[in-house]
């Protein structure tokens, strides 16, 4: 794919690696260190698999000191740093250049505190978000961002994405779930941000850095909110004639003043995937599938899932089916959750994540279809529809090298119709190398040195995840070291 | 107007209608910069539960629009201007995000903050630039929007904002359990929140506060009142209400206040009309732990006469202390930093405001940050300056 460019490696930095491993032995130890090419390899691409890229060194530091010891040593020797968590970014977030160093945090796994009474747990940033959970639950407690990743990804990861899953509608996304981090600086200064209580004082840098893609800091602990679970939830599925139908039956069901903990869509193509892999109920004959999610006491679902089938039934479903049973409810779930890899088992695919207003629904979708047909390509949707989120599935044939190129610019076409229709590139999988260029379809020239100049707040020098975020010529003069002279912290 | 006043490099003060001014620190200015002119919803659309407004639209006409289609602002934005001794109801929709002040529904709404999309807004170098949008999710580029809150004017001016709003609920009730002591009252709210009854207001006022309610049923009441508020459709009301008495059996049978009384009440919260206007005493807002949040009171009360209330189930607590030359700080500040928390003097003489520090003293690594990014947006000092800290 030849549409996203790299900055050319720093020779001088390739040619001091043996020096570099020195340096950075010494200061933390070998064991903390991945120099063979093999052990590299691991760490050679996230989940954005179209590219990858061997990076000169893996460091896998097990505590906050030691993160600091390496970003200092980093600092001072103008070596790059790429953050990493489980390397499960979907834009490139955490692909490493030649010439950098990668820091995987997946070492720092650790529960350190948990407050019930406070409503709060403090975690090492490598542990897994569903371990999160899995260590509250004992007490009826969750944390509610659930991205579809959450058995592999890191809160480090999710900090670094503000990630969102399927339940944001009504527990919202990282950022709202976040109370502090401490985080190491690029120059080796470990700052906390935040605290354990509700308000934080001063300005509100936590917003900054959560969903900065690493650009920011290195993220070791962070404390966030545990919630109580709901006494239960039940999904329905309802089975449509077509996506305007169910586009107009969302809007109707928040238009009567109900806010599902989730409402999912799916298009035809991805329910017949989905299905043939979880077996998961769902109908077959649908040419738009919504799986609409409550929570509440058994009385409150049955009240509310009725309620819901009655606006349903003003869009003329051809099905409308209320799980029964714990069982069939994870079932309906574990097809929705499998299907990007449901999907990925029959072909290649290109994951979008653009976000739309609700009542362009309709109109995206149909432009969606044409321009993937135009591609010569087929599509499979995936959404949020509670809040608009895309994730249209492009897909192709990966040993094509032609159609994995259509498959990049019809992705790209695709973001840009959200982008128009008054919407965003990315609603929760970041910007990473992958929407990158298409900032600035979203952003003026202003927007973007509004923001690039909070990156140089926090890392003057442009060293941490650089090339990633902003388009390339945007950031050249600030990656160039140009920053020095950009208004620095006093 | 402000890249022209930004290119002569005159201090410019920012404000609304005015509720905020006497709040914060006092900032000198050469010009002062009024949104009030900025007026008037751009975007309502109560199917994607999404409103835009311009910065100076009143929050009182936002939400007699939203009102109208059976929503609202779910945060219940705090109005100062009362108890600050400025006008009430000349609260802002700018004012509301610039200072991130959310009402007692944060603990189920979340903040102002978490509830902001999108901005519009004017740097101190005079560049217009927007962030965020209209979308429920967007994570594309830095979360500048939600960085901007809570940051008093001092960053950017904003002149239009983008924020969520939520479905009126069908109805509500009160619980009201009365003659507990700080500490056991705060720990009945505790209980509640740990439920997944969905508790909406969680509020303890001791007796000395809870003697200035006003809502009829609970008018001139001589003991302490914990208050729990439920939200939802009737039959789900009703059923919570029933196990939220059965959880919180240990601590006395409550006064019912149905929805009418339930929205009285928690209105005069909103205004903050248990912390009346005075010149006799200063007003502070303090971030707590719920478990720490009575011995921080406790604590404070060794040295002065408070009064205090507890709002977001005990982590936000309202004090009122006697007019003093620092108006307690010394003593609230070092009952707060060893418990967890930090404290904000809202109300206080201007000299008082001008002397001490009014919001929270920074670890010098964050103030560090936090001089790195007022430059960023205001290299020259010129919005807002000493709003927040002196020279920042």
């Amino acid at each position: 794919m030849p549409y996203i460019e790299f900055p050319e490696p720093e020779v001088g930095v390739l040619r001091r690696r043996p020096l570099i491993i020195e340096g950075l032995r010494n200061r933390v130890g070998m064991d903390v260190l991945i120099v063979d090419e093999d052990g590299r390899r691991a760490y050679e691409t996230d989940a954005f698999t179209a590219y990858s890229c061997m990076p000169m060194l893996v460091v896998l530091p097990r505590t906050t000191e030691e993160v600091s010891k390496i970003l200092k040593y980093c600092h001072e020797n103008d070596v790059k740093v790429i953050p990493r968590g489980a390397g499960t970014s979907l834009c490139g977030g955490a692909l490493p250049s030649e010439d950098a160093v990668v820091l995987c945090i997946s070492k720092m796994n650790r529960v350190l505190e948990i407050d019930f009474a406070n409503r709060f747990a403090r975690v090492e940033a490598g542990i897994t978000n569903l371990e999160i959970t899995a260590r509250v639950a004992v007490q009826g407690f969750f944390y509610a961002p659930d991205p579809s990743s959450q058995l592999a990804c890191t809160l480090a990861g999710n900090l670094a994405m503000n990630s969102g899953g399927a339940h944001c509608l009504k527990y919202g996304v990282t950022t709202h779930n976040v109370l502090a981090v401490k985080m190491v600086l690029m120059d080796g200064t470990i700052v906390e941000i935040g605290g354990t209580t509700l308000d934080r004082g001063g300005y509100d840098l936590l917003s900054f850095v959560i969903g900065s893609e690493g650009q920011l800091g290195v993220i070791t602990e962070a404390t966030v909110k545990i919630i109580r679970s709901a006494e239960a939830a039940r999904p329905m599925l309802i089975g449509f004639r077509s996506p305007e139908a169910a586009g107009s039956c969302v809007a109707a069901i928040i238009a009567a003043g109900i806010i599902p903990v989730a409402i999912e869509y799916m298009d035809r193509a991805a329910t017949e995937v989905c299905e043939a892999f979880a077996g998961a109920g769902y109908p077959l004959d649908a040419e738009a599938l919504l799986i609409v999610e409550v929570e509440g006491s058994e009385n409150e679902i049955g009240v509310l899932l009725g309620r819901i089938a009655e606006i349903a039934a003003r869009f003329d479903p051809k099905t409308v089916s209320i799980s029964s049973n714990a069982e069939q409810s994870a079932r309906i779930w574990a097809g929705r959750k499998a299907a990007f890899g449901a999907i990925g088992r029959i072909s290649d695919y290109l994951c979008m994540d653009g976000v739309i207003p609700l009542s362009q629904l309709p109109h995206a979708l149909t432009r969606i279809s044409q321009i993937c047909a135009e591609h010569g390509l087929r599509v499979a949707n995936i959404f949020h529809a509670g809040d608009g989120n895309l994730h249209p599935l492009v897909l192709y044939d990966a040993n094509s090298p032609d159609e994995a190129d259509r498959a990049e610019i019809a992705g790209a076409a695709i973001l840009r119709l959200c982008v128009e229709l008054g919407g965003c590139l990315t609603g929760e999988h970041g910007v990473g190398i992958e929407k990158r260029e298409l900032m600035a379809t979203q952003f003026t020239a202003t927007d973007l040195d509004v923001q690039m100049r909070i990156k140089s707040v926090f890392d003057p020098g442009w060293r941490l995840n650089p090339a990633k975020v902003f388009p390339l010529d945007a950031s050249e003069s600030l990656r160039a070291g140009l920053a020095a002279r950009a208004p620095e912290a006093a | 107007m402000i890249a022209k006043l930004a290119s002569q490099k005159r201090d410019m003060e920012v404000v609304g209608h005015g509720a905020l001014r006497n709040a914060g620190r006092t900032s000198k200015a050469d010009v002062v910069l009024s949104t009030s002119g900025l007026k008037g919803v751009t975007l309502y659309e109560p199917t994607e539960i999404v409103m835009s407004a311009r910065a100076g639209t009143a929050v009182y006409e936002i939400e007699a629009i939203l009102a109208a289609r059976g929503q609202m602002l779910a945060f219940e934005p705090v109005d100062l201007g009362p108890a600050t001794g400025a006008p009430g109801g000349a609260l802002s929709i700018g004012g509301v995000f610039a200072t991130n002040f959310s009402g007692s529904r944060r603990i189920a709404a979340g903040s102002a903050r978490d509830n902001f999309l999108g901005v519009r807004a004017v740097n101190g170098r005079g560049e217009l630039f927007k962030s965020g949008g209209r979308v429920m999710k967007n994570v594309t580029g830095l979360d500048v929007a939600r960085g901007l809150t809570g940051s008093w004017g001092t960053l950017a001016v904003m002149t239009e904002v983008t924020f969520k709003v939520a479905p009126l609920p069908q109805t509500m009730v009160t619980l009201a359990y009365t003659g507990l002591p700080d500490d056991l009252g705060i720990e009945a709210l505790t209980v509640a929140m740990g439920t997944p009854l969905e508790v909406s207001g969680a509020v303890h006022l001791p007796k000395n506060c809870a003697s200035r309610l006003r809502q009829a049923k609970l008018k001139g009441i001589d003991e302490p009142v914990t208050l729990l508020r439920l939200e939802n459709f009737s039959a789900a009301v009703d059923e919570r209400k029933e196990k939220l008495k059965a959880a919180l059996k240990v601590y006395g049978h409550p006064i019912e206040l149905d929805a009418e009384q339930t929205w009285s009440l928690w209105s005069e919260f909103r205004a903050l009309s248990v912390m009346p206007f005075s010149n006799e005493t200063s007003l502070w807002r303090i971030s707590a732990l719920p478990t720490k949040a009575a011995e921080i009171v406790f604590a404070i009360q060794k040295f002065m006469d408070v009064v205090a209330f507890y709002d977001w189930a005990g982590a936000l607590i309202w004090l009122e202390v006697p007019v003093a030359a620092d108006a307690g700080a010394a003593d609230v500040r070092r009952a707060v930093s060893v418990r967890g928390g930090h404290a904000t003097l809202i109300r206080a003489q201007p000299e008082v405001r001008a002397s001490v520090d009014v919001f929270e003293p920074l670890k010098p690594e964050i103030e560090r940050l936090t001089r790195g990014i007022k430059s960023a947006f205001d290299p020259d000092g010129l919005l807002n300056r000493g709003r927040m800290y002196a020279n920042i």
